[in-house]
C-alpha cells in the first residue's frame, strides 16, 4: 500500500464519519422538532378528518368543522370576549407598564429596590392565587364580576412581563440620549416620543404581543373574574368535558394560523428597524 | 470682549463627596478655553451644570448676564458635544444634525438646508442619509460637532471629545477643532484630562484638582511660568526641589539635592524662608566635562538615557535624587555625542529659569 492511497482511504474515512456525525445531527433535530410540532401537527390534521372520532387513519377530507364553526354563537361570542379582553388588557399594561420602567431606570427615589421587585412579583405567583385575591379584593369593593375585571386581573399579571422587557432595554439606552435631545432644546414630551419611544419601539412591541398572547389564553385569573361571559379558553374547556370535537380541532388550527400571522408580523416589525433607512 | 459666561462660588455635592468647590470663573465671548484635570478632579460636573444637566448645591451661573442656574438644559443657549456622541441610532445622520431644529418648530426645507451647511462645515455633506451605525468614530464626532452647532448656541460644551479616538486621528481632531472654533466663532468650552489637547487648541487654560481651580491662564503662561508646583508637574514634567534661601554674598543661595545653585534675584526677598523650586527638563544643559568651569552646575552620574529620536532624556543621578534633562539631539551629535550611562556629567541652568513655586495645595 502506497501513502498516497492510505491517504485517501483516511481522508474517505474521514468523510464518512463527518457524513455520520452530520446525520446523527439532523436525526436528533428532526427529533426535537416532532416532540414540538407532531401534537400541532396533529392537530391540524384532525380538523379537516371527515369522521368524528379520532381514529387514523383518516377517512376523509372535509371543511365541515370549519363551516360548524362559523354558524357557532356561543364560540363566536368568547372568540369576541377574547380578543376585547387581551386588546384592553395589553393597552392597560403597556399604559402603565411603559411609564413604570422609564420610572425606574431613570429616576432614583427611597425604596426603589423594594418598588422593583415587587412590581415583578405576580410573575412568581400562580394565576390562581392572583385570580381568588382579586375576586376577595372586587367582591369587597362591589365591583362586579365581569370582563372589565378580566381586563384588570390580566394587566396586574402581565405588568411584570412589559415592564421587566422594557426596563432591560431601557437599561441599554445610553442616558446621554437623552440629555442630548434636551440639550437640543426638547422638552421632556418630545424626546420622550422622538427619542425614547423610537429607541424602545421593538421592546414594547414584543412585550405588547406576548402580553396579548399571555392575556389570550389566560384560563386561572378569568375563571374567577370573569361573570357569565366566556373566553375562548374557558368555552374550550367547558367544551371539552364532554370530550374532543372535531370543532375544537378547528379551532385550534384557526389560532395556530393566526400566532403564525402575528410572529411574521413581529419579526417584519423588528426587522424594520435595523434596515438602513426610516 | 465681554463676559459670556460667569461662574460664581459654584459647589456640587454628591451624597458627601464635594464634586466641585466653591468654584468661580468668568469665561469671555469667543474665547477657547480649557478645563484640565485628572479624572475626579470635578471638570466634568462643572461642564454638566453649565449645560444644566446638574443642579448646583451652591452658586450661580450667568449667561450673558442672566442668572441660568435654574433654567433647565433644554432652555439654555448652550450646546454639548457628548464624550459617547450620543447620536441618536434611530436617526439619519442629516436628521440628527437638523434634531435641534425640528423640535424648536423650523420649517422642514429650512432644517434640512441648515443642516447641511451644519454638515458641510465638517466635510460630512455627502453622509446626509447615512445612519450613526455606519459612520467611523471620526465621522460620528463630527456629526456630533454638527449637531450641537447647528442652532448656532451662545457657548459650545466638549466633554472629552476625542477620547474615544486613537491617536493620529486625535491629533487630526484637534487641529479641526481649533479650525472650526475660528471658522463659527463661538465660545469653547473643552474638558480633558490630556495636557497636549489642553496646550495644542486652547485660548486659556483652567487647571482642576480635587474640585478647586488650582492655576488658569493661557496655555504659555501655564508651561513657562507656572505658580504652582502641582501645574509644574502636571503640564510637562519639571524637576522639583524643596529648598531653604540663604543670601551668601549678595546672591540668593538654594541647595538643588545637596548642590549650591544661584537662585533669580527676586528670591532674595523670601531668605532665610524654605520653599518650592523647579526647572523644566530642557532648560538646563550639558556641561562637557573638559570645558571651563561654568556657574550654576549640578554633578552626577549619568542613569539612563532614553532616546525619543529629536531628543533625549538623560536621569541625572545626584546622589539622594535624580532630576532629568532633555537634549535636543542636534546640539549634541555636532560635539561629542551622547555620552555613556555610568559617565560623570555636568548639567547646568541659568538662574532665570529656576522657578519659584507655591506649594502644591495653594488655591
Amino acid at each position: 500500500m502506497t501513502m498516497a492511497s492510505s491517504n485517501t482511504d483516511r481522508r474517505s474515512r474521514q468523510v464518512s464519519l463527518a457524513a455520520a456525525e452530520r446525520w446523527s445531527w439532523l436525526f436528533g433535530i428532526t427529533l426535537i422538532l416532532g416532540f414540538l410540532y407532531l401534537p400541532i401537527g396533529v392537530l391540524v390534521a384532525y380538523s379537516f378528518n371527515a369522521s368524528r372520532s379520532l381514529t387514523w387513519p383518516m377517512s376523509g377530507l372535509t371543511f365541515e368543522w370549519y363551516l360548524k364553526l362559523a354558524s357557532n354563537d356561543q364560540l363566536i361570542q368568547a372568540f369576541y370576549n377574547s380578543v376585547y379582553v387581551a386588546v384592553c388588557a395589553t393597552a392597560l399594561t403597556l399604559m402603565i407598564g411603559v411609564p413604570a420602567a422609564i420610572t425606574l431606570d431613570r429616576i432614583d427615589f427611597p425604596g426603589k429596590g423594594l418598588f422593583r421587585k415587587l412590581i415583578l412579583l405576580p410573575i412568581a405567583l400562580p394565576g390562581i392565587i392572583t385570580g381568588i385575591s382579586m375576586l376577595i379584593l372586587f367582591r369587597a369593593i362591589g365591583f362586579n364580576l365581569s370582563l372589565e375585571a378580566v381586563i384588570v386581573g390580566h394587566a396586574t399579571a402581565l405588568l411584570a412581563v412589559v415592564v421587566t422587557q422594557v426596563f432591560a432595554r431601557l437599561q441599554r439606552l445610553p442616558q446621554s440620549l437623552q440629555e442630548a435631545s434636551a440639550d437640543l432644546g426638547a422638552s421632556g414630551f418630545q424626546t420622550f416620543f422622538l427619542v425614547t419611544l423610537p429607541n424602545i419601539r421593538t421592546a414594547v412591541i414584543g412585550a405588547g404581543m406576548l402580553a396579548f398572547t399571555l392575556s389570550f389564553d389566560e384560563i386561572p385569573v378569568t375563571f374567577f373574574l370573569t361573570g357569565r361571559d366566556n373566553t375562548l379558553p374557558m368555552y374550550i374547556w367547558s367544551t371539552m368535558r364532554r370530550g374532543i370535537t372535531p370543532e375544537i380541532n378547528a379551532i385550534g388550527t384557526l389560532i395556530v394560523v393566526v400566532s403564525i400571522v402575528l410572529i411574521f408580523m413581529s419579526v417584519l416589525l423588528l426587522r424594520e428597524k435595523s434596515g438602513p433607512k426610516e | 470682549m465681554t463676559r459670556i459666561i460667569e461662574i460664581e462660588n459654584l459647589t456640587k455635592v454628591f451624597g458627601d463627596v464635594v464634586g466641585v468647590d466653591d468654584i468661580s470663573l468668568d469665561v469671555e465671548e469667543g474665547e477657547f478655553i480649557t478645563l484640565l484635570g485628572p479624572s475626579g478632579c470635578g471638570k466634568s460636573t462643572l461642564l454638566r451644570m453649565i449645560g444644566g444637566f446638574e443642579d448646583p448645591t451652591h452658586g450661580r451661573i450667568f449667561l450673558d448676564g442672566q442668572d441660568v442656574t435654574n433654567i433647565p438644559a433644554s432652555k439654555r443657549a448652550v450646546n454639548m458635544v457628548f464624550q459617547d456622541y450620543a447620536l441618536f441610532p434611530h436617526l439619519s445622520v442629516g436628521r440628527n444634525v437638523g434634531f435641534g431644529l425640528r423640535v424648536a418648530g423650523v420649517a422642514k426645507r429650512d432644517v434640512i438646508e441648515k443642516s447641511r451647511e451644519a454638515l458641510a462645515l465638517v466635510g460630512l455633506e455627502d453622509r446626509f442619509d447615512a445612519r450613526p451605525h455606519m459612520l467611523s468614530g471620526g465621522q460620528r464626532q463630527r456629526v456630533a460637532l454638527a449637531r450641537a452647532i447647528v442652532r448656532r448656541p451662545r457657548v459650545l460644551l466638549l466633554d472629552e471629545p476625542l477620547s474615544a479616538l486613537d491617536a493620529n486621528l486625535r491629533e487630526q481632531m484637534q487641529v479641526e477643532l481649533k479650525h472650526l472654533h475660528t471658522k463659527v466663532g463661538l465660545t469653547f468650552i473643552l474638558v480633558t484630562h490630556d495636557q497636549t489637547e489642553a496646550l495644542t487648541m486652547s485660548d486659556r487654560v483652567v487647571v482642576m484638582r480635587n474640585g478647586r481651580i488650582v492655576e488658569s491662564g493661557s496655555p504659555q503662561e501655564l508651561y513657562e511660568s507656572p505658580k504652582t508646583g502641582y501645574v509644574a508637574g502636571f503640564i510637562g514634567s519639571t524637576n522639583l526641589f524643596r529648598s531653604r534661601v540663604e543670601i551668601v554674598c549678595g546672591a540668593p543661595m538654594i541647595n538643588c539635592f545637596g548642590q549650591s545653585l544661584i537662585a533669580p534675584a527676586a528670591v532674595a526677598s523670601i531668605s532665610g524662608q524654605e520653599a518650592l523650586f523647579g526647572f523644566r527638563p530642557e532648560k538646563a544643559s550639558l556641561v562637557s566635562g573638559g570645558k571651563g568651569k561654568q556657574t550654576n552646575t549640578l554633578r552626577g552620574s549619568l542613569a539612563e538615557v532614553l532616546y525619543h529620536g529629536q531628543s533625549a532624556r538623560l536621569v541625572v543621578d545626584l546622589g539622594p535624587d535624580r532630576v532629568v534633562i532633555d537634549l535636543q539631539i542636534t546640539d549634541v551629535i555636532g560635539a561629542s555625542g551622547l555620552p555613556q550611562v555610568g559617565d560623570a556629567v555636568a548639567l547646568s541652568i541659568e538662574s532665570h529659569k529656576i522657578m519659584l513655586l507655591q506649594d502644591e495645595v495653594a488655591a
